[in-house]
């Protein structure tokens, strides 16, 4: 099965050169990583080509990595009946980067474009309707990347000398607490508390007088 | 004759309509009484399950998954709990797994009746629901029997199932399982043949499996339009693969065929049902790997170490190793997937949750065009939608 993938996967990057930077198989499944311009083209090969024949569209996903540049990854998942396996085709982009829309390949790409720039703010050139879908009428910001937090920014309440929904600040009545249950021993990547001085003095020793200090 | 201007006719639809399942709001444009296009607004239920989940550790992230399509809570779970699995490499034991399928069939069974019932209501038969719901209770029971919990079971776990059931409830299950075909042809002679039922359904909402493949449908709504396609047979996960049974499919995709296709599956169901209750293992219900499932109570009682893992596994939760996977399993509306992405701690980096009604809506706009308003409710109906899993 795997090697089937992985022959399916160089067939892939063999037809499309210009626009498929690699393919891979992790755990039994293919993965193509393909530049955000060609990715109309490539759904139509995938889509079209005898030995592809993705004739489904399962799912547009978005993930956030903060820390790689660019940092948003835009994830199709496509399904074929015929050969039976799955492909999953990856972009890169960020948050000023549109990407090409695919909703003239597939028509299910649609609302599934529309989630993806709700919730992480990814912007699909050509669509043409894309509005907000799955957060509020109005509501400002994209939840699921990583810097929005969790409780979010307002939270809404019916009025009853207003008579209306009113819009507040979110007030917590508890703390956010986030617990850190990463074992000491495996995983910590922060500082632990009190550690910051430890390393200020080997900063300190291994720079000498270069050291920035207080002043 | 002095010439009248005539105006579409905009008509909001729900959000507070017994027949919207839930919070659809649809803003339908009409030219008189026929659909010029529907606009189908979601969200109004959206709790943000995807974020929370990232928040979570994996034993904590299980239980959002019933809440999801809350007709079949079994199917989901066994989603994540595959896709868990798969990034951990985990085996599953034999008793485990045909607990598993048992239950998701059950669901199964639960989400048809659920579906077929609200969907003769919407169309103007009451009593299918009086009758089924009893069944549908039953089953509930069973559900609580093995989990503690009606709905929301949270009973499959990665590497499992998080008890074992009892030999009586799998004889209940049994006894229900001979019964539960006379309710069905019960359900039939009201339904199949009504001329009101069939005036109704026929030929509405009709589409095509090229149009099924463009608009990702899956699940007995493709299957209602000729395409033998079901992820228990040709990607078979679990025991799927030594389970005999037929994949229902009828022909013209309208929404009285979808009604036929969870019928004639709800009897295939059965058939599954049966088979795992002849052939359940013995032996151990989820996996023996200590990292990943908790142990027993009474282990805990005698035993440190068992005592250790415990508190490790509730409160830190176990670690997976970085890594993604797309998994999918056919749950009674369609396929559902569980896109994971590990990145080696507890707590998942990201999972994306295809929801199949979420692409069976979209093309509401389809299906109702230039049909009537009565026929936008048929349409729903058919089409199994749960806004717990649309929205999430």
């Amino acid at each position: 099965m795997d090697l089937a993938l992985k022959d399916l996967g160089e067939y892939i990057a063999d037809k499309l050169p210009e626009d498929v930077n690699g393919t891979t198989v992790i755990l039994g499944e293919l993965v193509v990583s393909v530049k955000a311009e060609g990715i109309a083209r490539v759904m139509a090969f995938l889509r079209d080509d005898v030995n592809c024949r993705f004739k489904q569209l399962m799912d547009i996903c978005g993930v956030d990595y903060p820390e790689r540049i660019p940092r948003f990854e835009v994830v199709y998942n496509l399904l074929s009946l015929i050969n039976n396996n799955r492909v999953r085709v990856k972009v890169e982009t960020d948050e000023d980067t549109p990407v090409p829309t695919v909703t003239g390949v597939f028509s299910a790409a649609d609302w599934w474009e529309r989630e993806t720039w709700d919730l992480f703010g990814i912007f699909f050139s050509g669509h043409t309707d894309l509005r907000r879908i799955l957060t509020d009428y109005g509501f400002d910001g994209h939840p699921l990347r990583k810097d929005f937090p969790l409780t979010g920014y307002v939270e809404v309440r019916y009025d009853d000398e207003l008579k209306r929904v009113v819009y507040e600040p979110v007030k917590l009545t508890q703390e956010f607490r986030s617990f850190d249950f990463l074992s000491p021993w495996e995983g910590v990547q922060g500082v632990l508390p009190g550690d910051e001085k430890a390393e200020d003095a080997e900063d300190e020793n291994a720079d000498g007088a270069v050291g920035e200090g207080d002043a | 004759m002095a010439e009248t201007q005539i105006r579409n006719f905009n008509l909001n639809f729900g959000p507070q309509h017994p027949s919207a399942h839930g919070v659809l709001r649809m803003v339908l444009e009409m030219d008189g009484e026929i659909i010029t296009r529907a606009d189908p607004h979601i969200g109004l239920l959206h709790r943000g399950t995807e974020k929370l989940i990232e928040y979570k550790n994996y034993v904590q992230a299980l239980p959002y998954f019933d809440r999801l399509d809350y007709v079949s809570p079994q199917n989901q779970e066994h989603a994540f709990a595959l896709a868990v699995e798969k990034l951990l490499g985990l085996e599953v034991p034999p008793r485990g797994q045909y607990i598993r399928v048992l239950f998701a069939e059950i669901g199964r069974v639960l989400n048809h009746i659920f579906t077929v019932c609200a969907y003769a209501m919407d169309t103007g038969a009451m009593t299918p629901m009086l009758w089924m719901f009893e069944d549908r209770e039953t089953l509930m029971e069973f559900c609580e029997r093995a989990s503690g919990a009606r709905m929301h079971m949270n009973y499959f776990r990665p590497g499992g199932v998080s008890h074992d059931l009892t030999p009586e409830l799998l004889d209940d299950i049994g006894t229900w399982a001979e019964t539960f075909p006379k309710m069905i042809d019960d359900c039939e002679t009201l339904l199949t043949e009504n001329r009101i039922f069939k005036q109704r359904t026929v030929d509405i909402g009709v589409i095509t499996a090229d149009q099924c493949f463009d608009w990702g449908f899956t699940g007995p709504n493709l299957r209602s339009a000729g395409v033998p396609w079901d992820l228990r047979k040709s990607q078979p996960y679990d025991v799927y693969a030594k389970m005999d049974f037929d994949v229902v499919i009828a022909k013209h995709g309208d929404c009285y065929d979808r009604y036929l296709v969870r019928i004639q599956e709800m009897r295939q169901c059965l058939r599954i049902i049966k088979q795992c209750l002849e052939e359940m293992p013995g032996g151990r219900c989820k996996s023996d790997d200590r990292k990943i499932s908790p142990p027993s109570r009474a282990e805990m009682k005698n035993s440190m170490e068992a005592l250790i893992h415990h508190f490790k596994l509730y409160t830190e939760g176990y670690h997976v190793p970085a890594g993604e996977t797309y998994t999918a399993v056919e749950a009674p509306k369609g396929e559902f997937g569980v896109y994971l992405v590990s990145d080696g701690t507890n707590k998942p980096y990201r999972c994306k949750i295809r929801a199949p009604g979420f692409a069976h809506l979209q093309a509401m706009d389809l299906l109702s065009n230039g049909h009537m308003l009565a026929d936008v409710v048929a349409n729903i109906g058919s089409l199994d939608i749960v806004f717990g899993e649309i929205d999430r």
